[in-house]
């Protein structure tokens, strides 16, 4: 009985740090991690739950930034699901794959306004991936496989 | 050395159209002709009496084309009387995503009692042609005289989330203005949307 009690409360206490570990931002707040300027190089993503080929490309992501893990490398997951299914949707399928990285859910309605900010060339589809580093700034409206965004990674490293 | 520009230019001229985008603002657009959900086929030349229409490519599965599903119910009940009815289009590949088979888009349609034709682009030459990418996605288009002319592209409004929250009605604020013999403004907006699946894009 203690023992069934102790697996709840730590299956609850699990699921609460790793729901913990998605920041709620408005556009304002997110925009300076799009804007840094240090020596690392920096990947934002683009993506929801819903969306069937930025899932597709999660695994892509996750294994590029454990390959770099020792280089001076850093992803951000913008998550673009709808706010009030955060705990129901994207807290529970950050947890269920193991999602390591920073997660933010962008609460921000007035899209119009804030995806020109991130790239004019962007039409708002997603998935959206932009790469920067100190001295370039690519945006990729496209889904990576791992080939792909490792052979981008591995340069962008090498010119940084 | 001559024909080789020409032929040059040309080849430039056939590919850079081959790769448009679809339709801007101010473009003609052509009309089709495509299955509703009740199995008779629609054409935008079945309303003599419309002003213009109301193009939307939406789809049943995307988070963000339900989230505007009543308000396309309003939308079109609210201008069909003034001459601008609601054309919905789905587009995407029902192989890719199920969901939106043309089965399940009659079920859809008689669920939420859509009061607009719902139509299958199986082909997808629809969506190439005005150059949808994502759902929901509207092309406000004009009549003048046999032409139909693209007004206003891009979204309903500035709230996907909560319809009461809406501070820029983009798409009535264009069909208004169009009723009152204005240019719409902002005729060309931008929001996140579900990517169109095209069959080629596996």
């Amino acid at each position: 009985m203690l023992f069934s009690i102790f697996i709840i409360w730590q299956t609850t206490y699990a699921q609460t740090q790793k729901a913990s570990k998605i920041k709620v931002v408005n556009f304002d707040q997110l925009e300076p991690y799009l804007h840094k300027n240090n020596d690392t190089l920096y990947l934002v993503n683009f993506w929801a739950t819903w969306c069937g080929p930025c899932v597709k490309e999660l695994p892509a992501i996750k294994k590029t930034e454990e390959k770099y893990a020792h280089r001076k490398f850093k992803v951000l997951l913008v998550s673009l699901d709808m706010p009030k299914e955060l705990n129901t949707r994207l807290a529970p399928f950050v947890q269920s794959k193991n999602i390591s990285s920073d997660v933010f859910l962008l609460n921000d309605p007035n899209q119009n306004r804030w995806i020109d900010l991130v790239d004019p060339t962007w039409s708002g589809e997603i998935p959206f991936t932009l790469i920067y580093g100190k001295h370039f700034r690519e945006s990729y409206p496209q889904s990576f496989t791992f080939e792909k965004l490792d052979s981008i990674i591995n340069l962008k490293l090498k010119l940084q | 050395m001559k024909s080789f520009i020409v032929i040059f230019c040309l080849s430039f001229l056939a590919l850079s159209s081959a790769f448009s985008q679809g339709y801007n603002v101010g473009d003609k657009a052509t009309g089709f002709n495509l299955k509703n959900t009740d199995g008779k086929f629609v054409s935008l030349s079945d309303y003599p009496d419309a002003k213009g229409f109301t193009v939307i490519f939406t789809c049943n599965h995307c988070p963000y084309a339900q989230a505007y599903q009543d308000r396309i119910i309003e939308l079109d009940k609210k201008y069909k009387a003034k001459g601008y009815p609601v054309i919905a289009i789905s587009s995407n590949d029902p192989e890719i995503v199920p969901e939106d088979s043309y089965d399940n888009m009659v079920l859809r349609a008689k669920e939420k009692k859509y009061t607009f034709p719902y139509l299958f682009d199986e082909t997808q030459d629809v969506c190439r042609k005005y150059g949808a990418t994502r759902t929901p996605q509207v092309f406000l288009l004009e009549k003048k005289g046999s032409d139909l002319i693209l007004q206003y592209t891009g979204a309903i409004d500035d709230n996907s989330q909560d319809a009461s929250k809406v501070t820029a009605p983009y798409l009535t604020n264009a069909i208004d203005a169009l009723l009152a013999g204005i240019t719409p403004e902002p005729s060309f907006t931008k929001a996140i949307g579900c990517g169109i699946k095209l069959k080629d894009a596996k």
